[in-house]
């Protein structure tokens, strides 16, 4: 029974790749931070799995590459041995390698066995230059030391029947074990039926095994990780002295690596659980139950329709000439459903993006010796996958620039009579058909008279030319361009901004400085909503469907002639509690000429909000709220005033997304 | 007999070159025959209802919802004063894409004609230029005048008739 291993190579890599990320991230956090064990877990999960997904997919070079990587992390984790910043070093060139080889094998490209052995050699000096040390460490713990100094295991593996279909081939285990020493044994074929009763897809085999050579009792669990669950394995050392046998069946615990070292504490279990959530997350896109049924649901109504038409095709005449119609709308309607829905299977809240920011905020404050606090709101912002995986890294960039340029040293925040913590707010949010995601701090703010200068020392800028502040302020944006007294590894080389702005650029989107000096500065980052969802009220003006974005609308009422005044004869008012509201009537801002309310008690009024201030948008009916997948009217028109982009109904319409605060500025 | 030969080889290139064209679809308009390049129809619908745009010009009639695309619907007879008349079941929508003169943007817009007549094949050569009218007629977006069995017809520049930046209120 062989499986066409090929069908899972693309898994293998996407998730190859983003381990290589994950392990990246970590050494970084590492290099940046204390070394914690959760980091530690995660690049070392992330190291495991490519292991052995190499291994099974038969990417022999990268699995020996990662298994010597990982005999380093592993002696890490388990506290034998101090990362340096030098071992962060090298272990992210080996990343760098270990990327360059898996591109090799996905792509079909050359590897450059010259980088692979100089990183592979440089692993390999690590873990022999601290060998003294990690003995000294073993001799403390003897228990261990003893299986440690091993001559070698005698292995007994006896998988069960039902071992091969579930995939597994005792081939690739025996081949496994062979690879890291003498392997020697005996098959016990007593339980092999006669050959009429063999099923061939049955296993009726097992081995007594002897594997010589200091081999790390891990390494063995390793190999048998894979096939623990189908068969029985007993390891026994093959030390004379200690005889211990060390017969365990394998269970199918979480932490299959972790058995022969000294065990993880409890607490770091407990972390280990919770980063393997967040990196999850961060690794693939999460999708709500109710969205998959939805998708169910749809997908079953399709078949439905599908295989009516397929009936009606069968013996098909004029007279059933409306039942087809009929079919065909509905197929259109339902593939258009579908469609909408995959599309919404994309959208994903804006916290993957932010989650990493406490974590880097605390990591560098500790470092650079500043108090701050993180404030971020909005994390439940939709947007694209794609938007949120690009978004990543200028957000980092502008962050990492307000902890390191933006917030002063808590002295220097008293003397300026500012609390002692400085704050970074991260913010995002619907605004005018747009999403906008806003970094703000309360440091000393950008200083234009300092960034002027730099412009006319690098000749940005010709002395003497007058700027608006935005054009001071754009060119921070130029590559190069840097104006930290003191060039920082945090940031100040002037690196990233140009990126930070290519990169959003690159997404149809803008981004805005404010800065006051001595207050603090806003980044505010603008990025189109053409893939955005947004819930909405629907509401009928006339013979058309508008969308009023839910965020905006506090209420609606329907006014009593009690309520309604006049302002100087013209600016109708509405009285909601102790507030008077200006109403704005959509029926005479878009010249609707078909609307059915025009007395104010016939219609409904909705209270929104924009800018802090209360309106009430005069309609003539509510219909329901749904989620509504925004699309760009400019795109084959142009903008129109008042509107902020257009929607695809389930009947297949098209609907007007209001643009609340621009209604009112129609009013003014 | 080479002479004839030569002369039958320099007939049929200049056969060639007379038959060089491009192919236009044509519709009519209030009696008008109009052609569109026939490479720049992505498709051909029936009139539905659309969605209105507020402020806009009465020319666009509205939006509709081209699997997934927003698309304006221009109503040409509108946009060519002409009399309005009420759309039948002949009614068409042409989906054509447009490029804008400013930005290269392309666009996807569609526009109401009465009626579907056919493709011809207009040559070059006998693609004649727009005449002038002066201010009382403003013909920028008729890019020449062919003949159709008889029949004038009028073959519009579709980047220059539907650029959107001037289609404001008046």
């Amino acid at each position: 029974m062989s499986i066409d291993m090929e069908q899972f190579h693309q898994v293998f890599f996407e998730e190859s790749f983003e381990g290589l990320d994950i392990m990246e991230t970590g050494l970084l956090n590492l290099d940046n931070g204390e070394a914690d064990n959760e980091e530690i877990n995660t690049i070392f999960r992330a190291a495991h799995s490519i292991k052995g997904g190499s291994g099974t997919f038969g990417f022999q070079n990268i699995a020996d590459f990662t298994h010597i990587m990982e005999t380093l992390l592993d002696e890490v984790r388990d506290g034998i041995r101090e990362l340096t910043h030098e071992g962060i070093n090298i272990l992210l060139k080996s990343v760098d390698c270990l990327r360059m080889m898996m591109t090799a094998a996905s792509d079909g490209g050359d590897v450059d066995e010259q980088e692979v052995k100089t990183n592979f050699d440089a692993l390999q000096t690590i873990l022999g230059s601290d060998e003294s040390a990690a003995v000294e460490n073993e001799t403390k713990e003897k228990s261990t030391a003893v299986s440690e100094e091993n001559q070698g295991w005698k292995i007994s593996f006896a998988p069960h029947k039902n071992f091969m279909q579930f995939g597994n081939d005792p081939v690739r285990v025996i081949r496994e074990l062979s690879s890291l020493g003498q392997l020697t044994g005996q098959i016990d074929t007593s339980k092999v039926p006669d050959f009429s009763e063999l099923n061939p897809e049955d296993m009726h085999l097992s081995w007594d095994l002897e594997l010589q050579g200091n081999v790390d009792k891990a390494a063995i669990n390793d190999v048998f990780a894979w096939v623990e669950d189908e068969s029985d394995i007993s390891l026994s050392s093959l030390n004379s002295e200690s005889k211990k046998t060390n017969t365990k069946k394998m269970t199918a615990a979480k932490t299959p690596v972790a058995v022969s070292k000294a065990a993880v504490p409890a607490a770091d279990r407990k972390a280990t659980d919770k980063k393997e959530k967040s990196a999850a997350a961060s690794s693939s896109i999460r999708v709500g139950i109710d969205k998959i049924d939805d998708l169910i649901n749809m997908v079953g109504e399709l078949v439905i329709t599908q295989s009516m038409l397929s009936m009606l095709g069968e013996d098909f005449n004029m007279t059933r000439l409306e039942k087809l119609q009929e079919g065909l709308i509905q197929l259109d309607r339902h593939t258009r459903e579908l469609q909408e829905s995959v599309m919404q299977i994309r959208m994903v809240p804006i916290s993957f993006t932010f989650s990493r920011f406490p974590r880097m905020v605390r990591d560098l404050s500790e470092k650079l010796d500043k108090k701050i606090e993180l404030v971020m709101h909005g994390e439940n912002t939709e947007l694209d996958k794609t938007v949120i995986e690009k978004i990543g890294d200028p957000l980092v960039h502008l962050v990492r620039n307000s902890i390191d340029h933006g917030i002063e040293m808590p002295e220097d925040r008293l003397a300026a009579g500012k609390p002692e913590t400085g704050t970074i707010q991260l913010n995002a949010f619907h605004r005018g058909g747009n999403i906008v995601i806003e970094i703000t701090d309360d440091g000393k703010g950008i200083d234009k008279d300092v960034i002027y200068n730099k412009g006319v020392e690098k000749g940005l800028v010709e002395a003497g030319t007058k700027l608006s502040d935005q054009q001071i302020y754009d060119l921070l944006f130029n590559p190069g361009f840097s104006t930290a007294a003191e060039i920082t590894d945090v940031s100040g080389r002037g690196v990233g901004m140009d990126v930070v702005k290519k990169n959003i650029m690159s997404l149809g989107g803008a981004i805005e400085t404010h800065s006051v000096k001595g207050q603090g500065s806003i980044f505010s980052i603008r990025l189109p909503l053409t893939l955005a969802i947004l819930d909405g009220q629907s509401v009928t003006v006339g013979a058309d469907n508008y969308i009023i974005p839910l965020v905006s609308i506090v209420e609606s009422v329907q006014p009593k002639k009690e309520q309604l005044n006049m302002v100087a004869g013209k600016g109708e008012t509405y009285k909601l509690r102790d507030e008077y509201l200006p109403i704005l009537r959509v029926c005479d801002l878009f010249n609707i000429p078909d609307a059915k309310a025009h007395k104010l008690e016939d219609g409904l009024l909705v209270v929104v909000e924009a800018d802090g201030k209360h309106f009430g948008v005069f309609v003539d009916d509510l219909l329901g709220q749904q989620q509504v997948v925004i699309k760009s009217l400019e795109s084959n028109y142009k903008r129109i005033e008042g509107i902020s982009g257009a929607t695809i109904l389930g009947d297949g319409s098209v609907a007007l997304i209001l643009d609340v605060p621009g209604l009112i500025r129609m009013s003014d | 007999m080479s002479t004839d030969v030569e002369n039958y080889v320099e007939e049929s290139l200049l056969d060639a070159e007379s038959e060089l064209g491009d192919e236009y679809l044509t519709f009519s308009l209030a009696d008008e025959e109009y052609g569109v390049d026939i490479l720049r129809v992505q498709e051909l619908r029936g009139w539905e209802p659309v969605t209105r745009i507020p402020n806009s010009p009465e020319y666009v009639k509205g939006v509709l919802n081209l699997r997934g695309a927003i698309v304006p619907v221009i109503d040409l007879r509108v946009r060519f004063n002409l009399p309005i008349e009420e759309y039948s079941s002949l009614t068409v929508v042409i989906v054509l894409s447009v490029k804008d003169k400013q930005d290269g943007h392309e666009r996807i817009i569609s526009v109401v004609v009465d009626e579907i007549s056919d493709v011809v094949k207009a040559k070059f050569n006998e693609i004649q230029t727009t005449p002038k009218f002066g201010s009382a007629l403003d013909t920028e977006y008729i890019s020449g005048l062919a003949d159709a069995g008889g029949k004038m017809l009028m073959l519009l520049d579709v980047d220059t008739m539907l650029n959107v930046s001037e289609m404001q209120q008046l």
